[in-house]
């Protein structure tokens, strides 16, 4: 926890209705990398230079690892660092390389797709957003109390009451290994013939690793 | 054995010899001549023993059930009594004869084994109507007749008059026989049985409740099978077919059925005048219509055929007047000297290659080139003329007395009120009608034999070059040994008018000296004015050459036949008469010729009364079918084309456009769903 | 704090990833997008977990599995797009259009009948049909007409 994030679940419950005209220094917090976050994947989708996008999609989700740790849920920010911005970007980039994805602008990076596109996307903005302000205008979170995301209470969580669906997640990572290093094969009795572009084909599903040993 | 396995045998052994003839017809051919032969031939040993063994004493009856049948039990049923047993006789001795004249005048026919095989079928159905002593199983052996009729008269399908008649021949019958099943569903319906047994006795109770609808639709069926007006029209159409099929059909046993099945049911007409009225009506209608028109015919068997209803009208003059006794004398005596003159036909086509009477007037020497049938034609038609001491006299005497024992007033043998109009009606066109049967019967004769001019055709030099001083082969013996078989009963059947009575209803059936007199002398008169006319028009004979002649001597019979039935309309514009000036008839009918030879346009009514309604009301049909309805199939199709087409253009094969669609509804769905809750919670 | 805000931006994040599924042109952005999709799900998962205090911590459960399930979908992901790009030379979803009907035409679709207008699209050619997928076992090689496709796009 950040002492701001103390500082903030202290006074919280002091606050019997709190308006959102005097934020608390946790939701300022919060708002400011909540833009960024946002902005950041806004130009992910947005970008026509495509590694752009692969890095604006670090800030995007390094910035939903902060907002992790500001909603107290220590560990899942690590994980999400460790994993997505450590090895989901990274294979994305890879594949990039691998199918020759243009450097710098590309000019027919969005499909003929995009106003319907668009219009899809605002309508259900317009409508998730009406609900949810609607139902949660005057919910209140209190981030104080005994810490809920620390690396021990997941810890303690998850092999407490969450060792099946987690031993059955891993073997779902085995069949997604299999699957990936199946599918990259150039052929069906293809046992090693030295082919560089085959080599490196293969680091794609190797690449899931780290997911699986967290 | 008992007598009545012995009858069971009867019609199955016929059967039995129709199935093994269609079986093993292609793959045995040489089994088929005897199949045909032998199984008619001990058929006719058995009906003569089952004859012998009841010897016109009390009906035997038997009957099985099979299963029940519902409300109204359809029996297995035989019933044997004199006209039963003797009726049975005639068929299987006409059949026999069939049978052995078709191995030498369808020797060659590749359809043979078929034809065979079918007349087997038909004289078992024959068999069956004549034993069956349920109306159910009658109407079987009824229908099974019907249906080999059309496709023995359609036997030289090439010909498009044989299938024209053959198709005519089968719905004339049928629509004889759908009043006739409705008939016999309200006879059964109101007798409570279908045993002729139990409806006879429901009869003599009273318990038929309408016996004038009952029997007007029953006639509907027996004019249509067995050829009286309005149904006649058939008859000489299916004179396409071979001679033996008209023969054996048409002439001595299907067209006998009607009139047998109202000999069987008489007391069911007896019990209503006005059924008899319209009986005694119609065959005087049918006997002197038929009578001129056959003075008129070209073609020898369409003649014969028109005598054929004529003679039926005789029989169902006698059954107006109640007495089935002479009825069935008749048809007996009838049958025998028919199949004869129909047979000989038959011989007499070969010989001449022609069927037109015209064309054998113009030959000389048919007589003497074919004796056999020269003489007993001659024995033939003198019967048919009705003249002492032949077959024919003795059993129309027994209608003539009949008719007059009820137009004078006296107590009739079936027991009913006769009306007496119904005896008159007879009597008179009875005497009527003995006049034009001998004259036609004359003229057949004159015309036939009497012809003067080139040689026969087959003794033609012009047609045998190189072998003009051979001897013609002669025809056949299995052709012309029939004839003198059946010359014996034709000549002296007669002399059984004394005995007959203890077979049928036991009243006599012999002469009596008015009805006699009457009846030769009308006869003999009209014999001699033919002669006479005959005499006067046959030196026009040798100015107006005619004839066309197809002449296969060596070939099979029935190829001369065909072809003359083919070449008549083209050769003489007409397929009953031809222009042919030195033809007495011509001069003695006078202005009624041409009507006569038409048979009355009758068809010609027929076709502007039902087939040219029907047809327009069919392509009226056919065009609402088209523009109409198909219209309403055509929209369906193209509107669902359409429909295909625009959803087809929506398979872009873009994902994206897809999901977004996919996602766009789910966007909307959430938000109806929203709205809804907010609506349902507000109210 | 308000949950809205959490709520509000998961939402945007995920309408941001909507917009970049649908729009993108390159399978691998599009998989980004879909990574942007899973994030805004997490996020909701981990505020609500907070905001109800759970004391089996679900929400917090679920989304280390969702990141999980995210890293092997990624995997697949890319698998799939490195060989549609081995086999076509591209990664651009909006050309992958083998299950396109063909073109048809309205006065095919309104004449009384077109008996060869289904097979004149993909059965036309069949012959160079052959070679095209002999290297990778994974494609639908048994449907000759869709393989026959394949390649015609691949050569356009």
């Amino acid at each position: 926890m950040t002492p701001l994030a103390t500082a903030t679940a202290a006074t919280a419950p002091a606050a019997t209705a709190p308006g959102f005209l005097s934020p608390t220094g946790v939701e300022i917090a919060f708002l400011l990398v909540g833009a960024v976050t946002l902005g950041a994947a806004v130009i992910t989708v947005t970008t026509r230079q495509l590694v752009h996008a692969a890095l604006w999609l670090v800030v995007a989700l390094g910035g939903l690892a902060v907002e992790y740790l500001l909603l107290t849920a220590e560990f899942i920010a690590w994980v999400q660092v460790l994993i997505y911005v450590g090895s989901v970007v990274v294979l994305l980039l890879f594949g990039l390389m691998l199918t020759r994805a243009p450097i710098g602008r590309s000019p027919d990076a969005d499909s003929g797709n995009r106003p319907v596109a668009l219009a899809v996307a605002a309508a259900a903005a317009a409508a998730l957003l009406w609900v949810v302000v609607d139902a949660f205008r005057t919910t209140w979170i209190d981030l104080g109390g005994p810490a809920q995301g620390s690396t021990r209470v997941s810890g303690e969580i998850l092999f407490r009451h969450w060792v099946l669906p987690f031993e059955a997640l891993s073997v779902l990572l085995l069949a997604a290994l299999v699957g990936a290093i199946v599918l990259s094969r150039r052929n069906g009795d293809g046992d090693g013939d030295g082919d560089d572009a085959k080599d490196l084909k293969r680091q794609g599903p190797h690449r899931t690793a780290p997911g699986k040993d967290r | 054995m008992t007598t009545t396995t012995l009858a069971v045998l009867v019609p199955l052994l016929p059967f039995l010899a129709a199935a093994g003839g269609l079986l093993l017809g292609r793959t045995a051919p040489g089994f088929v001549r005897p199949l045909a032969v032998v199984p008619t031939l001990a058929t006719l040993g058995l009906t003569v023993l089952v004859a012998v063994r009841q010897g016109g004493g009390a009906a035997i009856d038997a009957a099985t059930r099979l299963t029940p049948t519902g409300s109204v039990p359809i029996d297995l049923a035989l019933h044997l009594d004199g006209f039963a047993v003797l009726t049975a006789v005639l068929v299987a001795l006409v059949a026999c004869c069939v049978q052995i004249y078709s191995t030498a005048y369808l020797r060659d026919d590749p359809r043979y084994p078929s034809y065979a095989a079918l007349v087997s079928l038909f004289t078992s159905a024959m068999l069956l109507v004549v034993y069956s002593g349920d109306l159910m199983v009658l109407l079987v052996g009824w229908e099974v007749m019907g249906i080999c009729s059309y496709f023995l008269v359609g036997h030289y399908w090439e010909t498009p008059e044989a299938r024209a008649a053959s198709l005519k021949a089968f719905l004339v019958t049928k629509l004889g026989d759908v009043p006739f099943l409705i008939g016999l569903f309200a006879l059964a319906a109101d007798a409570g049985t279908f045993r002729i047994t139990g409806v006879l006795d429901a009869v003599a109770q009273g318990r038929l409740d309408h016996p004038t609808v009952v029997a007007l639709l029953l006639l509907a069926g027996v004019a249509g099978k067995s050829a009286q007006f309005p149904l006649h029209t058939w008859l000489p159409d299916a004179m396409a077919g071979p001679t033996p099929v008209s023969a054996l059909i048409h002439a001595a046993t299907m067209v006998a059925a009607g009139v047998y099945v109202v000999a069987r049911l008489l007391p069911v007409f007896a019990a209503s005048a006005a059924a008899l009225t319209v009986l005694a009506v119609l065959a005087a209608i049918t006997m002197v219509g038929s009578g001129i028109a056959a003075l008129a015919q070209d073609d020898i068997k369409r003649v014969l055929a028109y005598s054929t209803i004529g003679q039926l009208g005789y029989m169902t003059g006698a059954l107006a007047v109640g007495d089935r006794g002479a009825a069935l004398f008749h048809l007996l005596a009838h049958g025998a000297f028919k199949a004869l003159l129909f047979l000989g036909a038959g011989v007499v086509i070969h010989a001449a290659g022609t069927n037109s009477l015209a064309a054998m007037s113009r030959m000389r020497g048919l007589n003497r080139r074919i004796p056999d049938a020269y003489w007993t034609m001659t024995i033939a038609l003198l019967a048919l003329a009705a003249l002492p001491p032949f077959a024919g006299f003795f059993s129309k005497e027994a209608v003539l007395v009949a008719a007059e024992h009820t137009a004078l007033g006296e107590p009739s043998a079936a027991g009913g009120q006769i009306p007496v109009g119904a005896g008159w009606i007879v009597l008179v066109s009875g005497l009527l009608t003995a006049l034009l049967t001998a004259a036609y019967a004359t003229r057949l004769w004159l015309l036939a034999f009497r012809g003067d001019g080139a040689e026969a055709a087959d003794l033609h030099p012009a047609l045998r070059p190189g072998r003009a001083e051979e001897a013609p082969a002669r025809q056949p013996l299995a052709m012309t040994a029939v004839l003198w078989v059946l010359a014996v009963p034709s000549l002296a059947f007669g002399l059984a008018a004394p005995f007959l009575p203890d077979w049928f209803d036991g009243h006599r059936l012999t002469p009596t000296l008015t009805t006699a007199v009457l009846s030769t002398g009308v006869a003999l008169v009209g014999a001699l004015v033919t002669y006479a006319t005959w005499r006067h028009t046959t030196a026009l004979a040798a100015r107006t050459p005619l004839g066309a002649v197809a002449a296969h001597p060596e070939a099979e019979p029935a190829v001369s036949e065909a072809e003359a039935i083919a070449s008549h309309t083209p050769a003489y514009g007409d397929i009953a008469a031809a222009p042919d000036p030195a033809d007495p008839g011509r001069l003695l009918l006078g202005p009624l010729h041409r009507p006569a030879a038409a048979g009355f346009h009758l068809d010609a009514v027929y076709s502007a009364l039902f087939v040219r309604p029907v047809r327009a009301a069919a392509s009226l049909v056919a065009f609402l079918d088209r523009e109409v309805v198909e219209s309403y199939v055509r929209g369906a199709g193209a509107g669902s084309r359409l429909l295909g087409w625009t959803v087809r253009r929506a398979q872009t094969g873009n994902v994206q456009t897809y999901l977004s669609v996919l996602l766009a509804g789910s966007t909307v769905l959430a938000v109806a769903a929203v709205v809804l809750a907010h609506v349902n919670a507000g109210s | 704090m308000h949950l809205a805000y959490p709520a509000v931006l998961a939402v945007l994040l995920f309408c941001t990833g909507l917009y970049g599924v649908l729009a993108r042109r390159n399978a691998i952005l599009v998989l980004m997008s879909v990574e942007l999709m899973l994030n805004a799900v997490n996020l909701n998962l981990v505020a609500f977990d907070v905001w109800l205090r759970d004391t089996l911590h679900a929400g917090q459960a679920l989304t280390l599995f969702t990141i999980a399930i995210a890293a092997a979908e990624i995997g697949i992901g890319l698998a799939i797009v490195l060989m549609v790009h081995r086999n076509r030379d591209t990664s651009d979803v909006d050309r992958l259009r083998d299950t396109a009907e063909p073109r048809p035409r309205l006065s095919a679709a309104l004449g009384p009948t077109d008996p060869g207008a289904d097979a004149s699209g993909s059965g036309a050619d069949d012959p160079e049909a052959d070679d095209s997928d002999a290297d990778d076992p994974d494609s639908d090689s048994s449907d000759p007409g869709r393989a026959a496709g394949e390649k015609a796009e691949a050569t356009a």
